[in-house]
This record gives structure tokens, sequence and C-alpha cells, in this order.
């Protein structure tokens, strides 16, 4: 076991956890911010995906001791009132079905924008391949993003 | 549909009066973390009076619907209470919606699957909410002292006009709370065309928690002093557990306890929903979930092949069935070998229609093929998981099930409860497709919590989830069409079967359409455990007979379309057989809609498509694929739809719905695939169990309703089984060759001119 001190949603925060223990479990079992979600456990769904200094990254496969002084986004801390434009994008769109993959999907696609905040079609389907969505709502996911992307 | 009556007169219309306060209700569901909204906080009343089990109605006209079914993606969470809404003629922005915890004294039919969540709760939820309407006018008649009669509703607000009174549904549902209820058979429903929230499209009701993370799965779950499990099961299907060692993971961190779990009691009588592969597994308790998936890989266990073996189990109708487990290792190679025995051998006769075997002597010409499927893993996205928390007298388990009631039967019999000490809590589902109605990992959660005296996660890794079986069924069906020197149709015959059951839906079309017609099933027996997947057995079945009637269209010189509507014209005018499932005119007014939205008949060059129909879960649905190739790869690119559900209760989402049914065929056809070797799955996670992903959705999914007053049918399933035949097709037009056996990727990978 060993401290870490954590940038979290804009707040510090100290958890005396096993250095290899992933971020993900870090979050959802020690910090109770459990949006982010467990899928797969090796990096290949996206359910997990959380920001590094604004990067989307697969919380699953990322120990905390790693983390150093990076800054942890989740998606509970994506915007104060859950109106960050993909997140109203993906409510106009009524994207998801089951949406358990779509904390994931919503980081990623925030990430993307972020960087890139005109994505083409090519764009969105290489930063968003990494995510599954089970129950298939991939189109309004293209959709939802397009329209983040013009109202951003 | 007396007996619909009979239920709805004994239960839905219940009062507890207890519950007047709605305290115990609503609790759960906030305790778990789901807590209200600002926006909800500031509508809710100062009090809430209950009308009947589903609805309340506060002070201030707010109101309460409870979704009796559980949520795993169909989204009935929004549209069953949008049909109490419209009866009880409110106006949806006063609507707060609450999943009803599993409580079958007051709701009917708390289960979900078999696409028949709108179809089931159509009459009893909008006589439930037209009764609670009824109580209201009543109230207002007894408080104004004017004719019931007389008194008009609209949105939410309560009318006589005689009088110039005019009240919200708020003042009256103190007064409504206390009156009997009218006798359901009394009470008027409205009529279709007066229908405002049904047929009017209205976003998810937890659309906002779940954009914004909020706890809503049973994996979200958490309570003080609560411990965090993981099981291991056998490596293999065929295989038990011998022996473990506790003192191999006894000392790593945040471990409490390693103990066998034994499922079932040894005179337990399973129910239809009792399917489980490993009825005896390893639980490891400890600390923190990655604490207890350490122990996991550490672990050192025994395991032993199990002997053969036979249980009673009760089928579908309740009738005792004899399952038997055969012993052994199985291959997939050798289930090939046995399928491929059965395209000569008869099988058991389903149906047969004229004198089939003599239409096969005199044909001029027969066109037989063979197609096969392979085993399916569900792969929800949430992982099977369940929060339980038993103590000596109660327990509470808060878990993602389809089917609630047969679950807590099992649960009640492993812990030596009374089922009514049994509390289930639904929880939104991460995916189901099946796979949640067999809910053995809520039975788990609960003995490992009556054994450690404490609350209790149990999470799998997504390989403990993968490799656990209940899967769908590996398939194989042989049609042969038999036609005569003008390439006329005489007759047809299929013969399917699989491991370990038969697809056939013997009185479907083209049962009914063809004057000489045999059908014949077959099945081999498996230790692979199977279950419902999203449109059991027509999920193969479809994708066979479609593709088969393509070729014979064209073999016939005939248009895809065209051939099919023919037949469905002799099966509407003069049909072959008593027993036909299905609605000629129904099915063919989907084909002709597709036809008309597809532009089928303005082919475009460099698209190749194809078409499908199939009717199941008492719908129509007729697909056509548009397959383009760039770069040397076939890509899906546009989808239309076309779909006979009867009415539609929230349009925008029954689209949502049927194009995740199609990007999951799509998903499935090319890539869907699980084999053994030796019993062992040889996919167990997604880095070798291909799914559809992103890029390989499809640029555009049209999905179109037919406009009809009939009675609402199943939606979540009837688009899924339709897509295989219709890519297959598209693909032959792409491509030249036929597609026999999916998946299709590495059939297509081995055309010398194609990449995937």
């Amino acid at each position: 076991m060993a401290l870490f001190n954590l940038t979290i949603n804009g707040k510090s925060q100290q958890v005396d956890v096993d250095p290899n223990t992933p971020m993900l479990w870090v979050l959802r079992d020690h910090l109770d911010l459990v949006g982010t979600k467990f899928g797969c456990g090796i990096a290949q769904c996206g359910a997990c995906t959380i920001h590094l200094d604004g990067n989307a990254v697969r919380s699953c496969q990322l120990p905390v001791s790693a983390i150093q002084d990076a800054k942890i986004t989740t998606i509970e801390g994506l915007s104060e009132k859950g109106d960050h434009p993909v997140q109203k994008a993906w409510l106009e769109h009524d994207v998801p079905q089951c949406g358990y993959c779509q904390a994931g999907q919503i980081m990623s696609a925030a990430a993307l924008l972020s960087q890139n905040p005109s994505p083409t079609d090519t764009d969105i389907d290489n930063a968003m391949n990494g995510n599954i969505c089970r129950c298939g709502t991939y189109t309004r996911i293209k959709a939802a993003i397009k329209t983040a992307s013009q109202n951003a | 549909m007396t007996l619909i009556d009979k239920k709805l007169n004994r239960r839905s219309f219940l009062k507890v009066s207890t519950l007047a306060g709605g305290g115990m209700l609503l609790s759960f569901s906030w305790l778990a973390g789901c807590k209200p909204t600002k926006e909800e906080l500031a509508a809710m009343p100062k009090e809430w009076f209950e009308i009947n089990s589903y609805i309340k109605i506060g002070e201030n006209g707010t109101v309460t619907l409870f979704n009796p079914n559980p949520e795993f993606g169909s989204n009935v969470k929004t549209s069953l209470p949008m049909i109490l809404a419209d009866e009880l003629d409110t106006d949806w922005k006063n609507v707060l919606v609450e999943q009803a915890d599993f409580y079958p004294e007051r709701f009917d039919r708390q289960f979900t699957g078999g696409s028949q969540g709108i179809r089931s709760g159509w009459k009893p939820l909008r006589t439930a909410g037209a009764t609670a309407r009824q109580l209201i006018v009543n109230a207002a008649a007894q408080t104004w002292n004017v004719p019931a009669g007389e008194i008009t509703t609209s949105a939410g607000t309560v009318e006589h006009k005689a009088s110039g009174k005019k009240a919200g549904f708020g003042e009256m549902a103190s007064l409504a709370g206390t009156l009997d209820a009218p006798d359901p058979e009394t009470v008027k429903l409205k009529e279709i065309s007066d229908f405002k929230i049904i047929g009017n499209s209205k976003k998810n009701v937890d659309g906002t928690k779940i954009v914004t993370g909020k706890p809503l799965f049973a994996l979200d779950h958490k309570v003080e002093g609560m411990k965090y499990a993981a099981i291991v099961h056998p490596p293999a299907f065929g295989m038990k557990l011998k022996s473990f060692d506790k003192s191999s993971v006894a000392s790593l961190p945040g471990i409490q306890d390693v103990f066998e779990v034994k499922i079932f009691k040894d005179d337990y009588g399973r129910n239809f929903f009792d399917t489980t592969t490993f009825p005896e597994i390893i639980a490891i308790v400890g600390n923190s979930t990655w604490e207890v998936m350490n122990a996991k890989k550490a672990l050192k266990a025994e395991w032993e092949t199990a002997p053969a073996s036979t249980f009673q189990m009760a089928g579908r109708g309740g009738q005792n069935m004899e399952v038997k487990v055969p012993g052994g290792l199985e291959n997939s190679s050798t289930h090939k070998e046995k399928m491929a025995e059965y395209i000569t051998k008869p099988g058991n006769v389903l149906r047969k229609d004229g004198d089939p075997e003599g239409a096969f002597k005199k044909a001029a010409k027969v066109l037989e093929r063979t197609y096969s499927a392979p085993f399916l893993a569900h792969n929800t996205m949430e992982p099977m998981n369940c929060f339980a928390d038993v103590k000596a007298e109660k327990a509470v388990i808060y878990g993602p099930t389809q089917a609630p009631e047969l679950i807590r039967q099992t649960i009640a019999s492993s812990l030596g409860l009374p089922q009514e000490n049994i509390q289930i809590n639904l929880a939104r589902m991460g995916g189901g497709f099946g796979r949640r109605a067999y809910s053995h990992h809520m039975t788990e959660a609960a003995l490992i919590s009556q054994k450690i005296q404490a609350p209790v996660k149990m999470v799998y890794t997504r390989e403990d989830d993968m490799s656990a079986g209940v899967y769908r069924p590996a398939y194989s069906a042989t049609y042969r069409a038999a036609l005569d020197e003008n390439n006329n149709l005489l007759a047809l015959h299929v013969k399917a079967g699989g491991v370990p059951e038969s697809p056939v839906h013997a009185n479907r079309f083209p049962a009914g359409a063809v004057d000489n017609y045999l059908a014949e099933g077959w099945q081999i027996e498996s230790n692979i455990t199977i279950g419902a997947f999203r449109a059991p057995r027509s999920n193969f079945i479809a994708g066979a007979e479609q593709s088969f009637l393509d070729e014979l269209a064209e073999e016939m010189g005939k248009d895809p379309i065209e051939f099919r509507l023919e037949l469905l014209k002799r099966a509407e005018t003069n049909p072959v057989g008593e027993n036909n499932d299905y609605d000629p005119k129904r099915y063919a007014g989907v084909l002709e809609l597709v036809r008309d939205k597809s532009n089928w008949a303005t082919p475009i060059d460099g698209v190749h498509r194809g078409v499908s129909a199939y009717f199941c879960h008492n719908s129509y649905v007729a697909e056509v694929i548009d397959v383009v190739i760039k770069d040397k790869t076939p890509v899906v690119e546009n989808v239309y739809a076309a779909v006979d559900c009867g009415i539609v209760v929230n349009p925008d989402s029954a689209a949502n719905m049927g194009e995740g049914a199609i990007v999951d065929g799509i998903g499935n056809a090319f890539y869907g695939e699980m084999t053994f070797e030796n019993g062992v799955p040889t996919k167990s996670n997604f880095d070798k169990y291909r799914m559809i992903r992103h890029a390989e959705a499809p640029k555009k999914i049209e999905v179109h309703f037919v406009q009809n007053n009939e009675e609402p049918t199943g939606l979540g399933e009837p688009l899924f089984p339709p897509v295989f035949a219709a890519l297959g097709n598209s693909l032959y037009k792409a491509t030249g060759k036929r597609l026999y056996d999916q998946p299709f990727q590495p059939k297509l990978l081995e055309m010398d001119n194609l990449s995937m």
C-alpha cells in the first residue's frame, strides 16, 4: 500500500492503495466515482475511458502509480451541470440504450473535439473505434459528435 | 383475454394504504445513488397520494409512474409509463418515473424478454392509467357535486365546463386516493385518435443520469461495510471442481475468505431459467475489486472431468423435462462433423403439407444449400454482477436480471428462506440480449453474502462472463427446392438442427405458401449451455431461409422482392395448411414499404443491394442493405428497414432500438463466433472475440414504421433476424459469391480480391 495524491475533477484526493491498482478501481471502489465503467479490464472496450491531462485513456490499464501530477477528469467532472456540448448532443439525439458504455463514449468524444473541433467522419471513426457499444448506437454517436462539434 | 382482466382485478389495482407516503417504494433507488435532480426536487410534492400500484399523484399535480419491467436498454422505463400517462391524461412534463422493485403483489409480469414488454403491458397499463383518471374524475364529481359524466380531463387538469369549475389533478388526488377503484371492465379507454403521448417521441427518462455518470447499475451500488467478491469457475465445459488450495491466496492483501459455493440444493427442482454452466464455483471475498481479481489469478485449483448427468427442469410451459448433460470435453470441429451427418439423415418431421417426397422425385431441378452459424456469446457490456445483503431472516438482492420472478424461487431455495423474505430490487442492466434471463450471478452473490454474513458485491471479470456459457446455439440448416422444367416451385424442404436445439419454426413463412412443404428438425446433445439470445432460433433460421429464397429467386429468374410477394399472395389467397403463424398481408406490407423507401426499382452503380424479410415476436420486418466495395473492403453503406409492429408508442426510441438491432446483426454476421477446444472456449475477452465497432457501423440506417392501428407487438428482437440474409445477399451481389457459413468475415478474406 502507498499514499497517492491525485487531482480528480479539479479536487485533490488522497488514496492509500496498492501502487499497481488501476485508476478504474481507485475511482470506483475508493473514491465512489462509479460513472467510469468496468467492461473488459484489458483496454479493449473503452467503457473505462477517462481524461488524463485532457487525453482519452483507458483507466483499467492505468496504474495509480503512473498518474504522478497529471490531472484526471471523469464523466462526473466533464461539466459542472451536465451541459458539456457532447452531453447535450447525446441528449438531443437520445443516444443511449442500456447506457453502460456511454460515459466512455462521451469521454472519448469530448477528448476528440477538444483536440479536433471539426472532425471528419474518418477522424470520428478513428477516435471512437476503441469504444464498443453492444447496443449498437454508433450511428447516433456519430450524429451527436457532429452536433456537438457545431455547438461547441 | 379474460385471464388478463382477472389479473388486473386482483393485482394491478391493489392499494397498500401504508405506502401512501411513498417512502418505502422510493427509498431504495435513491439510496442506490439515483438522487433526484434539482428540477425533480423543485417539482417534488410535499405529499403523495397513491391512486393505484402504478400511479401516485402529489398535491401539486406531479405524477410518479412506476415502470414495472426491468430495463436493459429497450427503453421500457420511458415507453411503459408513456402508456400510463396518456390514459391518465396528464402532461408528460408533470411525470417522474421510478423503477419499481420486484413486487408481484402489485405488478403483473415483471419480465423483460421475448419483445413482449409493450405488447403485454399495453392493455393493463392503459387500464391502470384510465382507472386512475376515472378516480380523479370521481373525486371532482364528489367535490363539486356534479355528475362524473359531465367532467372532462386534459393534460393534468379536470374540468366541469357547465359550472366553470376547474382543478389540477393534484387538488383531487387526496380524495381520489381514498375512493374505491372502478371495475376495470367498465373503465373507458381512449380512442386511438385521442392519444397525445403515445406516438409522440419522448426522451429517455434516464438520459441525463446516463450522460452525467450517475450510479444506475448494480455494479455501481455500494453500502457501508460491503465486501467485494470474485468467482472462479472451471476452465472448460465438462469439467468440475476437484479441490483448491485456500492458502495460495489467503495471505494476499485484502483477502478475507475463499470458499466453495454450491448453487442448488440437492433436492431442488430447476425452473425454466435455471440454466447454469457451473453449479459449483469458488468465491473469493475481500476488501476491493482489484484485490479479489488479483487473488483469482493466484488461486491454485484442481479440476476434473464431470461425468454425464441428468436433471429435471420445468419446461417452457411448466411441464417437467429431463435435461441430459453428456460428459466429455467437446470440440467445435466435432460439432461440425456431427452436424454434417444430419444433412443426409432424416430428422423429426415438424410439418408436412402435400406430397413433398413425390414432388422432389418428379422435379426437373433441385436446388439444395446448407447454411451454418456458430455459438455466440451475449457479451453484455456490463459483466454479470450482483449486490446481496443476506441476513438471518431477510435478503435484499440488487442485481441485473430480466426475470426476477423465477430467480427469486431459486434464491429462496438456495438460501433456505421463504420467497416473500427475499426482496429483489431491479437495477438498470448494462445490456441483456437474453443473457440475463439466466440470473445465477444473483444466487451466487446471495450465497456469498449468507456465508460471510455481510453485504457483498460480486463481479465477474470479462473472462468469467464470456467463458461461462448460456450461449446462442450453433446451428445448421439445409434447404431444398424442387422446380419443374419451367422453373415453377413444386416443393420446399427445410431440415435444420443445432447443438443442442433445432431452430425450425415450422409454421412460419414459407409454410403456407408452397403446396408441398416439409420441415424437419434435429438436435445434438452437448454440455455447452445455451440460452435465449436476441430472437432465439429466428436469429439463425431467418438468415438461412432468406438467403435460400434469394438464391431460389435468382434461379427462377425473378426479382427477390417480387418472388416473396408472389409466395405471400399465395399464402393470402389460398393458404396451404391451417396453422400458419403469420398474416401474409402484413408480411407483404413491409416488403412493399422497404421496396419503396429504398428505391429498390432504381439501382445505383457500384451499390450492391440485398433484401430479406422475417416475421417473429408478432411483428413483421423487411430490410434492404447496401454494400459498396471501398479499398477492396465491403462496406455497409445504407440500411433501410420497414417494420410493422402495430402502434409505436415511442417512435424515435423505437427507431434507436431498430438501428441497434441492425448494427448487432451486421456485427454478428461478419464477426460473431465462439468455438471450443477440449471444452475450453477459445475466446474470453474482446481482444479475440471481435465485436462490431464504430467504423464498421453503417453510414445511414433508416427505420420506417407501417402506420396502422393494430395493437403493439414486439420490437426489440424482430429487426435482428433479417439482417443476416440482407447482408449475405448484398455481399453476394458485391462479390459474386454466396456466403453460407457465418461468420462472413473469414470467408470474405479468403476471396482473393478482398481485404477486411
